[in-house]
Order: C-alpha cells, then sequence, then structure tokens
C-alpha cells in the first residue's frame, strides 16, 4: 500500500467518522448544561458516606477503584514491558556489567554553574516533601497517589541536572525500588482483599472514615492513594533509569 | 451547532492525531500523534461533565449540597493521564529497539517484521 492510497482510505474513514460522529453529538445534552444524574447522585453523597471531601479521589480509589487496580496493574506491565526492551543485551552485557560498581564510569562533565548545582539540591528535599504533601492530602484536596507519585519520581532528575549522576545513579539504580514497585502494585490487591477476609465485597471500605477533613480519614482511600503513590514513585523512577542508561551508553559507546 | 462546539473540537483533535499517525515517517512523531489523538478524550470528558456555574467538586471549602461539575469523568482522565505517560515510554522503548533491530525509525521500513 503507498502513502497516497493509505492517505485516500484515511480520508474516506474520516469523513465518515466525523459524518457520525457529528449526528451523535448533536444529540448530547448542550455545552455547560450537565444533566447526568450520576455525577450529582456521588458528588452529594461522597462528603457523607466515605467521609472524603475530594470527591474525585473518593471515587478513583473507592467507587469504581476496581477499575483503578486495573489501570494500576496497566502501569506495572507498561513499566515492566520497558525495563524488558531495554535491558542490556548480551553485546552490551560485558561493557556494563561492573557499572554498577564503578560509578566513575558515569563520568561527570563539566557542571554546568554552581548556582543551578546548589539550588537543585536545596530544592531536593522541598520537593521530596512537596510530592508526599500532595500523595497524603488527595482525599482532602485536589492531589493523590498518582500526582505525588510523578512528583517523587521527578526528584532524582534535580539530582541529575545539578550533575551529581554518582548521587542520582545510587538512588534511581537501587534494587529497593523495584521491590517498592511491586509492593505498591501489591498492597492495592491486598488491601481489597482485606475486605473478603472479613466478609465484605472486594475492596469495600473497612476501615474506620475518621472526621471529615482531617488528614487520617475516609479509610481505604488514603491508604490506597498511598500506595499507589508508592507504585507510581517507583514506575516512573525506574523508566526515567532504563532511558538514562540507554543514552549514558550509547554515549560512552561513541566516546569508545 | 454552537451549543456543542467542545464535541466537534474533540473530534478535530482526534482526526488531526489519527491523520499524523497515518502520513507519519518517523515512529517517534507517530508516538506524539498517539498523544495528540489522546488529548482529545480530555476534551469529550470535560465537555460532558461541565456545567455553567458549577464549583469543582472538592468539598473541603465549599458546603456539601453547592452544584458541582461531574467528578466522574475527572476521576475516569485522573488514572489516564498518568497512564498514558507510562504507555507512551513503553512505546519510545519499542522505537528504540526497532531502530536497534531495523536501522530504521520509519513507519513505511518497518517490512522486515512481516513473519
Amino acid at each position: 500500500m503507498t502513502r497516497k492510497h493509505r492517505l485516500l482510505l484515511f480520508l474516506i474513514g474520516a469523513i465518515g467518522a466525523g459524518f457520525v460522529y457529528c449526528a451523535g453529538a448533536g444529540n448530547m445534552p448542550p455545552w455547560t448544561q450537565y444533566r447526568g444524574p450520576y455525577g450529582d447522585v456521588i458528588a452529594g453523597l461522597a462528603v457523607f458516606q466515605r467521609h472524603a471531601t475530594d470527591t474525585v479521589n473518593a471515587i478513583t480509589y473507592d467507587y469504581r477503584g476496581f477499575d483503578t487496580l486495573g489501570e494500576e496493574f496497566m502501569l506495572f506491565s507498561a513499566v515492566t514491558g520497558v525495563m524488558l526492551l531495554l535491558r542490556p543485551e548480551k553485546d552490551e552485557k560485558d561493557a556494563s556489567a561492573k557499572e554498577p560498581r564503578n560509578p566513575a564510569s558515569f563520568r561527570d562533565r563539566a557542571a554546568l554553574s554552581e548556582t543551578v548545582q546548589v539550588f537543585t539540591t536545596a530544592v531536593f528535599g522541598l520537593w521530596v516533601l512537596f510530592g508526599i504533601y500532595i500523595g497524603t492530602h488527595g482525599q482532602l484536596t485536589p492531589g493523590g497517589g498518582f500526582q505525588g507519585g510523578v512528583i517523587i519520581a521527578a526528584a532524582p532528575m534535580l539530582l541529575y541536572i545539578a550533575e551529581n549522576t554518582d548521587a542520582f545513579r545510587r538512588i534511581v539504580s537501587h534494587p529497593f525500588v523495584e521491590l517498592l514497585e511491586g509492593f505498591g502494585a501489591a498492597a492495592y490487591a491486598l488491601i481489597g482483599l482485606a475486605a473478603l477476609a472479613v466478609g465484605v465485597p472486594f475492596l469495600t471500605n473497612i476501615l474506620p472514615l475518621g472526621t471529615t477533613g482531617n488528614v487520617f480519614s475516609s479509610g481505604t482511600i488514603a491508604l490506597i492513594s498511598a500506595c499507589v503513590g508508592i507504585e507510581v514513585t517507583a514506575a516512573f523512577t525506574l523508566v526515567i533509569f532504563e532511558y538514562l542508561r540507554e543514552i549514558l551508553s550509547r554515549e560512552k559507546n561513541q566516546e569508545d | 451547532m454552537l451549543a456543542h462546539y467542545p464535541y466537534y473540537i474533540a473530534a478535530w483533535i482526534f482526526l488531526c492525531g489519527l491523520y499524523g499517525i497515518v502520513r507519519s515517517r518517523h515512529l517517534v512523531h507517530t508516538v506524539i500523534s498517539l498523544t495528540i489523538l489522546q488529548t482529545s478524550t480530555y476534551v469529550l470528558l470535560l465537555a460532558i461533565g461541565f456545567r455553567k456555574g458549577g464549583y469543582a467538586p472538592i468539598f473541603a471549602d465549599i458546603h456539601p449540597g453547592v452544584v458541582t461539575v461531574d467528578p466522574i469523568v475527572q476521576a475516569l482522565m485522573l488514572t489516564d493521564v498518568v497512564v498514558e505517560a507510562t504507555v507512551v515510554a513503553l512505546l519510545l522503548a519499542m522505537v528504540v529497539k526497532a531502530h536497534e533491530k531495523g536501522g530504521t525509525t520509519s513507519p513505511d521500513d518497518l517490512r522486515y517484521m512481516r513473519g
């Protein structure tokens, strides 16, 4: 099939699909006039039923917690796929086998500037703290495990920017990160199974709900959110590490 | 027609992304086109859930019972964003390997994968 044929096929399909879509969209409720009952029902009930003021997270980690479990495993398997694809292969292995014990093989380039180094190192702690804050307050205000996890996973990048690649490597290549990823995914499923153990359906919110507005409230919502945070932190750290190893090993090969 | 314009914008973004994939000459371009295609779902979901004068569905500082926008579509998007990022990482890893094995990043030259 040539490019011309492909474009022609696409245009026929796009015009057809566009026509059907527009005919359907015309029958949707007009924009700004939301009618569906479910959003209103959950928005009205979540605070009283689950003691969580952030309805979005109450839905994500409780009302449709089973779907989120599936999405978490999707994240898990995608990261496993990245690690499998980018693993050092046989011919690369000989060159990279001793790398973890020899951090000097990842040379620091000429430092950018001392200002950058001092600032990024100083911000590192604040950055992680902010990630933990976002991750643990998901049941109260916008945030939660997914957002907090991504913020924390970006923290080691600060060290990389600060040209402290040795410290960066020690953080991101630690076997503990892989353990954390497995733990985060498993803990979510185990919280769901704990509900079965006490005789209620899977992923039922079995913990005491606490006082609305308190950090330690909303039962399993906060707990699952924290587990997701751990999983996302580890997953993104692993992805960042795999890509940087790929880039760094290429740079090394070119220099050799 | 005007009352439904976010729905048409979503369709337009979707088709732009699809066009990018169809006309792509570089696998990284294909992956980026896919992310553009995927952003159309954000526009569509927000368009469905939005309500004039609706507050954000966070009851930390508003009284329960205040009319809000639909929180369900927002929850759907929340996980979508993170999962999309990792799926893009997976696809880009495949691109790296395709370049390594086949020496090409053009979707048209992936014929060696046949069979």
